[in-house]
């Protein structure tokens, strides 16, 4: 297990290989559809965004409400690929992370090689657990969008495995034939 | 023949908003015993690892009341409504929004649900539901709210298959919508397949294989249902998608008659949180004078 603090410096990002399991803390921004559309929206109108997300961590993730006495709801990630069409200009802007779930298309994975950028997959549906790692949230930008707003986040060990890496390594596509490996030897 | 009963529509908003909030804090039994079954069976230690985690998080939602996904979904509402039931107080469809309404807010839960498909825009109580209104006899109304997370249900699809591509061409086509699916659905899935009908009704009854997740009346059906699942988890996805033996955790078929120049088959892609709650209410008994005088 390898403990990480966020904003991850750019040399660490560079060691984690597909596979890592990783523990997260520190501070990250929640994007998810709607946020990303306007993100890159001002990006090709050539504005500043409302948020410096210069080497900073994105999670796609949409919480639930945060019941009395807690700083957010249930808590996990969504389906990376709907991002993958905005994701490229992103990484190119100089974000430097990404969490979310499931396999990414080609041309994000090569994006995250000339930048030297990761990204992470987080459970699925664990989102119960994952809401006793967030310390505090905050709407930072878009607080129109409800669920789907830019909030600032604090975590604290926030369990993930490096899904897709700075050097061409994809963890789905090693996971699968490493296990189909094991099981045809059986 | 039954006695005629009357049921108000406040009772069907109380019990749907109740149930928007036990099925997403609350993993059926079924679903529960099934994950551990595969816990218990994955060779791959990072998949059970995984599998583990997804265990612990339903129990902790159960204890804790905060949903089991943050995804709770779009509330896709089946109402089974006795045919000697009267209903009164309004509109079925309104008291059921009203029930989601109430669920979403007061439970916590996440609106999820945008007004129109393409300018979007959330309706900011998660209304409207799904709602499928089906008559069936008796004298009660039995509901069952099933939310339906878009992780998985992106992941869904329906084929006008030709007659001549048969068994082969059904099976072919529920491989490759799992292979698609791949990674995305927070695998491990559950599945529904629909077989027959025309293009809606095939969708319909894939739906409700995968909520009710009941095996096949027929032998032969249940014989496919499980050479189905058996091919999904040799396709080695996995948990998440990182690889094992555990791609999905159930496949039921249901069926209906069809055309004779077709074979529409669709597959509903669920997660490990294909939740649902349910609900029978009874009412009062009611005579045909007072079912009339209530009018
Ligand atoms: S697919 Fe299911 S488990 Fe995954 S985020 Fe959606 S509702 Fe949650």
């Amino acid at each position: 297990m390898i403990r990480l603090t966020a904003p991850i410096a750019r040399e660490e990002l560079l060691k984690l290989h597909a596979g890592d399991r990783v523990s997260l803390s520190g501070v990250i921004y929640t994007a998810r559809d709607a946020a990303h559309g306007r993100l890159c929206a001002a990006l090709d109108r050539g504005e500043a965004l409302p948020v410096n997300l210069c080497n900073q961590v994105i999670f796609y993730a949409g919480p639930t409400p945060a019941p009395e006495g807690k700083p957010v709801g249930a808590i996990g990630p969504t389906t990376s690929v709907r991002m993958d069409a905005y994701t490229p200009k992103l990484l190119r802007y100089g974000v430097s992370g990404l969490i979310g779930k499931g396999d990414r298309t080609p041309a994000v994975c090569d994006a995250l090689q000339e930048c030297g950028a990761v990204y992470f997959a987080a459970i699925g549906g664990c989102a119960a657990y994952m809401s006793a790692c967030i310390q505090s949230c905050d709407v930072v930008a878009y607080d129109d969008l409800g669920t789907e707003s830019i909030k600032r986040l604090v975590v604290k060990d926030l369990p993930l495995t490096v899904a897709c890496d700075a050097h061409g390594g994809n963890a789905y596509r090693d996971g699968m034939n490493a296990y189909l490996e094991t099981s045809r030897k059986d | 023949m039954h006695n005629l009963s009357l049921i108000h529509l406040r009772d069907v908003t109380r019990a749907v908003k109740e149930l928007c909030i036990e099925a997403c804090t609350h993993l059926p039994g079924q679903v529960c015993s099934l994950l551990e079954k595969a816990r218990q069976e994955e060779p791959f230690p990072p998949a059970r690892e995984t599998l583990e985690l997804i265990c612990r998080n339903a129990k902790i939602a159960a204890e804790t009341g905060i949903p089991i996904c943050q995804d709770t979904g779009m509330a896709v509402v089946f109402a089974y409504l006795g045919q000697d039931v009267h209903l009164t107080g309004g509109l079925l469809e309104d008291a059921v929004n009203e029930g989601v309404r109430q669920g979403y807010t007061e439970g916590y839960l996440r609106k999820s649900v945008v007004g129109d498909p393409v300018r979007r825009g959330n309706t900011g109580d998660n209304t409207p539901a799904i709602l499928h209104i089906r008559i069936v006899p008796g004298n009660q109304l039995r509901l069952v709210v099933s939310p339906k997370g878009f992780g998985s249900e992106n992941m869904s699809r329906v084929a006008m298959l030709a007659p001549a591509q048969g068994l082969e061409g059904v099976k072919q086509f529920v491989l490759d919508a799992v292979k698609q699916a791949g990674s995305n659905p927070c695998p491990p899935m559950m599945l529904g397949v629909g077989i027959g009908g025309d293009f809606e009704q095939v969708a319909t009854l894939a739906k409700e294989a995968l909520v009710f997740s009941q095996p096949h009346p027929d032998p032969w059906y249940r014989a496919l249902e499980k050479e189905l699942l058996d091919s999904v988890n040799r396709l080695g996805i996995g948990p998440q998608g990182f690889g094992g033996q555990t791609t999905a955790l159930s496949l039921h078929i249901r069926t209906a008659p069809t055309h004779i120049a077709g074979l529409p088959v669709a597959v509903n892609v669920g997660c490990h949180v294909t939740r649902h709650a349910e609900r029978v209410l009874t009412g009062q008994p009611c005579t045909l004078a007072a079912k009339e005088g209530n009018r």
